[in-house]
């Protein structure tokens, strides 16, 4: 034996999205890896690539029009040739994931017990009974309060943030390994959202899972995650740990995101924005895809896609200046929180 | 629960009672007095007069509603003017008979709506789902009437494989199950399934491929579920919207198979109004109407409950 393989490990990973009408490459070439336990948050603005990134690990995009190549192995499983038999006992069993929207990702006419105990029933061959009861103790670990009654109740009759919970029970009821979690406190009032985030922290702490995060929101990035990587346009930009990529950021889109975060105890500081609007995904990118925002950009960014290159202590950065930039000042990121907002 | 039943049975008086009264109303609107049509046309206007007073005819309005009403509530549905014996007799043998149309063409109609619509949803804007929506256009717009008679000359006149009309032996065809009344009752119920078909075929076709959209069908695929485990799911959430159509398609099959029933010359009420209307047999008239607009107040109440029972977002309360 070698060396543990790690839990999530893709390499040169496409999904493009075909229709009648346009071909849209929302993924373009990422590299992943995860190991066991650990946390990873990837960052980027709405059609950043992120989500089906995401989703392309359980090969959750829509099956008639998603288009997935490269390499992806997920828990040893190879989840780009597999079968939709396997891709069935892999999903919400090896790994699961919780949803942005808590109302609409729930079966409105199934009671919220029934529905976290349709996962056990499938995958660890129990009845109905025993799932009930499991499902119980669910609601119960993810701090549901009179989880009895809650078991008998339809979506529609509890608040966002206990719908949330049951999701993350339901995610987490066969102790998968791998936990992803799409924008999961998003829809989510601002209390409720720490709250959320905090439990999330300590259940992956308890069962030891891995988790993929995905936001928008660096607040919530710099509250639960170890590694941060940060997409745009399909491709990963930066990655590192919270710590360096919060601290100093390499990659320009990086710097705009930390740059148009409200940070608590900053007040009278100016938030800038990132002018302009991500690329057209229906469209190939000629040269660097943020050079037409990047306030740094020279005629050379526009010739060639910059190599996603390894710096020190495991951080990567695709930019062809970012030594030339590493020089400019930029503000040193106090404590965020998940309140954080992102300005368009 | 049993609160809700309650009430809803109670609001069936005050419905039944307003409708019985526009059908009372309909029936002395309409031009034509029936007893011009029972007397020869030379009779003296004093005999006119007393066969009149004799149905009671001669009242005020009102007055013949209020002894209409009174008869029908101890189950007296009158006297047919034309065959001279109660209504009521006839008037069960015609709801049977009618009722065994409309249940098997309904069902007929129902299963093929389900299935196509079904398919055609699940691969909306595929080649399959384009060809059984063209169907269920086809099935909606044709006439049935027409169709009933293409269907005679096919399989009756020319192939002589199926009766033309009438419903088989003896008549009725309420608890006679064997294949000599069922060769009967092919024709007429696929005659009358084929708009519950088409529309059901839409309805479930726009039903299913919205459901398979929904986020949560995404969950359930990532909880692991296979094809039917995720099946069940989209039963579930189009069942309430496909019961009440096809509730309310039955209660049209109960009231509006007059023209089917007229072309298989079947014995039901659909035919029996059609004949009481050209003799002008008015307490036949009012006795079918006020039978069939129950059919539909009772068929709508079982929807209500049924969809109340399965759909835990309407309120029970």
């Amino acid at each position: 034996m070698t060396a543990p393989a790690p839990l999530v490990r893709a390499r040169d990973l496409h999904v493009s999205f075909v229709s009648r009408d346009a071909t849209v490459k929302a993924v373009n070439g990422v590299d992943l890896d995860l190991d066991a336990g650990e946390v990873l948050c990837i960052l980027g603005e709405s059609g950043s690539g992120k989500s089906v990134t995401l989703r392309a690990l359980m090969r959750l995009n829509p099956p008639n029009k998603a288009v997935v190549s490269g390499e992806l192995s997920v828990a040893g499983h190879d989840m780009v040739t597999i079968s939709d038999r396997q891709l069935s006992s892999v999903r919400g069993k090896v790994v699961s994931m919780i949803f942005q929207e808590p109302m609409t990702a729930l079966d409105p006419v199934y009671t919220i017990g029934r529905q976290i105990g349709e996962t056990l029933v499938r995958h660890e061959g129990i009845g109905r009974r025993e799932a009930e009861q499991r499902a119980l103790e669910l609601l119960e670990l993810v701090q549901i309060p009179s989880a009895k009654r809650r078991l008998q109740a339809y979506p529609h009759e509890l608040s966002g943030g206990l719908r949330q919970r049951a999701m993350i029970a339901m995610a987490i009821s066969c102790r998968p390994q791998l936990l992803l979690a799409d924008e999961p406190t998003t829809a989510l009032d601002a209390t409720v959202q720490i709250q959320i985030l905090l439990l999330l922290r300590q259940l992956q702490q308890e069962l030891g899972m891995g988790v993929i995060f995905v936001t928008h929101d660096l607040g919530v990035a710099g509250e639960i995650a170890d590694r941060i990587a940060v997409m745009y346009a399909g491709r990963m930009v930066e990655a590192g740990s919270t710590v360096d990529v919060m601290r100093g950021p390499l990659h320009p889109y990086a710097k705009g995101l930390l740059g148009a975060t409200v940070h608590s105890g900053l007040r009278g500081t100016r938030l800038t924005t990132i002018p302009g609007s991500p690329p057209d995904l229906r469209h190939p990118i000629e040269g660097c895809a943020f050079a037409p925002r990047c306030p740094h950009a020279l005629e050379t960014c526009s010739a060639g896609v910059p190599e996603f290159r390894p710096m020190q202590a495991g951080r990567a950065v695709r930019c062809f200046r970012s030594e030339e930039i590493a020089g400019a000042t930029t503000r040193p990121p106090s404590r965020t929180t998940p309140q954080g907002v992102l300005l368009p | 629960m049993i609160a809700y039943i309650l009430r809803r049975v109670l609001y069936i008086v005050p419905i039944s009672l307003a409708v019985s009264l526009v059908c009372f109303m309909l029936v002395h609107i309409a031009p034509g007095d029936p007893i011009d049509a029972m007397v020869q046309p030379d009779t003296p206007k004093e005999v006119i007069d007393r066969v009149r007073a004799e149905y009671g005819l001669d009242q005020p309005l009102p007055v013949q509603f209020g002894l209409w009403l009174l008869k029908v509530v101890q189950g007296d549905f009158g006297t047919s003017l034309i065959k001279g014996r109660p209504v009521l007799p006839d008037l069960i043998s015609a709801s049977g008979a009618t009722f065994v149309l409309a249940c098997t063409g309904g069902l007929l109609g129902f299963v093929t709506g389900c299935v196509f619509g079904g398919i055609a949803g699940v691969y909306r804007d595929s080649w399959i789902d384009r060809v059984l929506l063209a169907v269920a256009v086809a099935g909606v717009s044709v006439p049935h009437y027409w169709l009933g008679m293409v269907l005679v000359i096919i399989f009756s006149v020319n192939l002589n494989m199926l009766p033309a009309m009438g419903a088989g032996p003896g008549g009725s065809a309420v608890s006679i199950f064997d294949w000599e009344h069922i060769r009967y009752l092919i024709l007429p119920s696929i005659t009358l399934a084929v708009i519950p078909a088409g529309i059901v075929t839409r309805t479930v076709r726009g039903l299913v491929s919205d459901i398979m959209s929904q986020d949560y069908i995404t969950t359930l695929r990532g909880k692991g579920l296979r094809r039917h485990g995720i099946v069940g799911h989209v039963v579930r959430n189009a069942a309430p919207t496909t019961l009440a159509v096809i509730g309310l398609q039955l209660a049209n099959l109960m009231g509006g198979s007059i023209l089917v029933e007229t072309v298989f010359a079947w014995p039901g009420t659909g035919m029996m109004l059609n004949t009481a209307i050209f003799q002008r047999d008015i307490p036949v008239l009012q006795a079918t109407t006020l039978v069939l607009a129950l059919f539909f107040v009772v068929l709508n109440l079982l929807v209500d409950l049924v969809q109340t029972s399965i759909d835990p977002r309407i309120s029970r309360r």
